[in-house]
């Protein structure tokens, strides 16, 4: 069994992992079947003195269950993870929890509402590379680029977006466990690209409204 | 069919003893442009893996020198030491020549020459001049490539698929003359491969010797003639989106570039447009040839040989459709990803039906481990693993995970860098035809044994780290606190890509001692029943001695109607056994 996964902190984490492990079970056991077939056949039908091969082109209904079966099951697959999928990159669920992600070489420019409280205004507060969430609330970040294409990853939330220049997309997750976890960039950016990383800080809702209020709120004059 | 062959072939070219220049260099015989291409592919092969030897060196011990490599000035080493940017420079180039400079002019460039009108039964291609010109204008390609590496700025460091707009401006990668020069040169690699695949679609439609229908056709014909027809519609798509690369960086367009309105993704949906049935023109043959060793060392008909030559066409038909699967996370409508979701499954149906097919066509069998019957097999179980954990990718939110991690890389080398066991079992099945002298049975045995066991070695813990995260084309793993537990995997592969390889020394030993020294072939070492074999080894120009006809399938391996467990394509049946034919 295979367990090498980085650990799952998000919500959905686990309806993805559970459709990895499905297909690798799946194509663990198809592989073994061929596997098997191949070496049996190569041991059994060894060339030997006095034997002469099958004369045989074939057999249309052995054909035929070939291959309806793997159609069936990978139709299946499809459909499974058609819900998935309209989770974690169709629907958004409502939040008033809103982070902009800029990538630029090579920096993560973390951005959260300023004082009037909408994101992508002149007074938003920016940072490099830190990106501080409370844990069990729903984010909702707006990914852009400004120079090339970047790949905003956070493995332990099973979260991967591409930060395209001159379009902003929009990503969510919720994460259910306070910690430290690395934001690597997973597209190929330029000489820096590896490197190119910040932190997410999963905090508590304590923390979290300590850490806002202390960078978040406006400094007094 | 004279007459077909007689309009399609107006200049009859001279088949008579010609200079060196004419034989040796700027031939139009098809034979010898197909020994060229397999000259220069195994040529830019050993470029292409010491790329691949520096990147793993680095991935191992990141950041410490690589033996013998000091001698390389600053910027490009230091002291031997791999500075990012030439680490980006290796990987992209160890792609672009493997699969633009290795895989292609072998599989498609030597053995579709090469075999083309010998497995067809006729004298040469329908046009030999512009094979000729398909040869010298792919070596150029080649040599603009490797030219690359000497200018300024040193060569492309953008990936392979150099995305824009990282690849659209010197600003972003630094890379000025080495980028524009990779685009050149895949731009005329990109002729080069049209001339080729006009050349092929019209001889093998045109100049089939008499009773070579299309379903008597060998396999391997079979997927050489969609590997030309996928080339015909995917390269001008290629190449229409290079011109615009070569465009925005030189001429001040914006395709790609949002700030003057264009748009990065269009380059992807236009690179993978051609990318992904790109990935079937170098798999195809590799299945064709695999069919056709199969039965012939199995001593056996191919199994199911109608569906085997659908699925291929199924194959490059739904090749067309599955292109946004490179592009799940890319920021495309996810409602598209849905969509590109269900063709990608689909287009897994074909392959499977294949490997079921082979498994059908060793059933039954008295099967002879030759050399190249070792590496056909070694094809199919290394496919199978590839195409397996092509559905990880296939299902849109496993992909989210697993996108642009090694997982990806471990899947593209079983399928891709996998045809190398294709490439292999070619070379040493049809060495006698094209040297006219048989290569070493036990050399070929000990390459095989060392490739196989090294290439899953190295290929197969790929796995392992992409599903721990490990991004690909990264520099360093030692900077991300999560992957450094996954290390030791990095050496491990490192040290099995090493030893992959040396255990190609057997391989290059015996084939320059084959060339020079091995035993004379005879012309047919293999008993096979394919026309090429009817010819001497190696043929003249002209071929045949007498215009072969063909009066079977190209499997009669074992039939009930012949002595021998062969019975050639060419062979007229005596008696009850021909009217019942």
């Amino acid at each position: 069994m295979l367990r090498w996964l980085p650990e799952d902190v998000s919500t959905y984490g686990g309806e993805i992992d559970a459709l990895f492990y499905l297909i690798y079970y799946i194509t663990a056991a198809t592989f073994l079947l061929v596997t098997v077939l191949m070496v049996v056949f190569l041991i059994a039908y060894r060339a030997r003195d006095g034997r002469r091969a099958t004369y045989s082109h074939g057999n249309t209904t052995l054909e035929i269950i070939w291959t309806i079966v793997p159609a069936a099951i990978l139709v299946v697959l499809s459909f499974m993870s058609v819900s998935t999928w309209a989770k974690v990159k169709r629907e958004t669920p409502p939040t008033d929890f809103e982070v902009g992600v800029n990538a630029k070489q090579f920096n993560w420019e973390i951005s959260y509402p300023g004082p009037d409280g909408r994101l992508g205004t002149a007074d938003d507060v920016k940072f490099d590379n830190d990106m501080h969430v409370p844990v069990n609330r729903i984010v909702r970040l707006h990914i852009t680029s400004s120079d090339v294409i970047h790949s905003f990853f956070m493995p332990n939330l099973r979260f991967k977006q591409d930060a395209v220049p001159g379009r902003t997309v929009i990503g969510w997750f919720e994460a259910t466990k306070p910690g430290r976890y690395e934001l690597p960039c997973a597209e190929l950016c330029g000489f820096g690209h590896s490197g190119m990383k910040g932190w997410l800080y999963v905090d508590s809702a304590e923390d979290y409204a300590k850490w806002a209020a202390e960078h978040l709120s406006p400094k007094p004059q | 069919m004279s007459d077909t062959v007689a309009t399609a072939h107006p200049v009859h070219e001279q088949h008579a003893e010609q200079g060196f220049w004419r034989t040796y260099v700027f031939s139009t015989d098809h034979k010898m442009i197909g020994r060229q291409f397999l000259f220069l592919g195994l040529f830019m092969l050993v470029i292409g893996g010491l790329l691949a030897m520096m990147v793993r060196w680095q991935l191992a011990w990141p950041e410490t020198p690589v033996p013998g490599l000091g001698a390389i000035p600053e910027p490009y080493t230091y002291g031997g030491i791999i500075p990012p940017q030439t680490y980006n420079a290796l990987f992209t180039m160890h792609a672009t020549i493997m699969i633009f400079f290795v895989v292609m002019p072998i599989m498609v460039g030597a053995f579709g020459n090469f075999l083309i009108p010998l497995m067809i039964g006729t004298r040469d291609m329908a046009f030999p001049r512009l094979n000729m010109l398909s040869f010298w204008v792919g070596a150029l390609s080649g040599a603009v490539m490797l030219a690359s590496f000497f200018v300024p700025g040193g060569p492309a460091a953008g990936g392979w698929t150099a995305y824009a707009t990282l690849s659209a401006k010197e600003s972003y990668t630094g890379v000025g003359w080495g980028q524009d020069l990779w685009i050149i040169s895949l731009i005329i690699s990109g002729a080069s491969s049209l001339m080729g695949a006009v050349n092929y679609i019209t001889t093998i439609v045109n100049m089939r010797a008499p009773g070579m229908s299309y379903f008597r056709m060998p396999l391997t014909i079979w997927s050489l003639f969609i590997t030309a027809v996928l080339l015909l519609l995917a390269l001008p798509v290629l190449t229409a989106a290079l011109a615009m690369l070569l465009f925005d960086r030189t001429m001040g367009t914006s395709f790609f570039l949002p700030e003057n309105g264009g748009e990065p993704l269009l380059w992807q949906h236009m690179f993978w447009f051609f990318g992904h049935p790109e990935v079937y023109i170098l798999v195809l043959p590799a299945m064709g040839v695999t069919s056709d060793l199969l039965s012939t060392f199995s001593r056996k008909p191919v199994f199911g040989y109608r569906a085997m030559a659908f699925s291929m066409i199924a194959i490059a038909f739904l090749s067309w459709l599955v292109w946004g699967h490179h592009m799940f996370v890319s920021g495309m409508n996810p409602l598209l990803g849905t969509a590109f979701m269900m063709t990608t499954m689909v287009i897994a149906v074909p392959s499977a039906i294949k490997t079921f097919n082979w498994l059908g066509t060793l059933w039954g069998g008295s099967i002879r481990f030759a050399g190249p019957m070792l590496f056909a097999l070694g094809f199919v179980s290394n496919f199978v693993i590839g195409g397996l954990s092509g559905i990880f990718m296939a299902s849109t939110p496993v992909d989210i995970f697993i996108h642009d991690t090694y997982y990806i890389v471990a899947h593209f080398h079983y399928v891709v860098a996998g045809i190398i066991f294709a490439l292999f079992a070619a070379v040493y099945y049809w060495f006698p035809k094209m040297f006219g002298r048989m290569m070493h049975e036990g050399l070929a045995k000990i390459h095989f044994v060392f490739t196989y066991i090294f290439f899953n070695l190295t290929f197969f813990p790929m796995h392992f780290l992409g599903v721990a995260g490990h991004m690909r084309r990264i520099y360093n793993p030692l900077q991300y606190e999560f992957l450094k537990p996954m290390q030791d995997w990095n050496v491990f592969i490192t040290v099995s890509a090493f030893l992959l390889a040396l255990g190609q020394i057997p391989f290059v030993v015996n084939f320059v001692w084959s060339l020079a020294a091995g035993k004379k072939a005879e012309r047919n070492p293999w008993c096979a029943n394919t026309l090429e074999w009817t010819a001497p080894s190696p043929p003249p120009h002209g071929n045949f001695e007498v215009q072969p006809v063909v009066y079977r399938g190209p499997y009669e391996y074992s039939s009930p109607d012949a002595a021998e467990d062969w019975l050639p394509q060419n062979r007229p049946l005596a008696g009850a056994a021909a009217r019942a034919h």
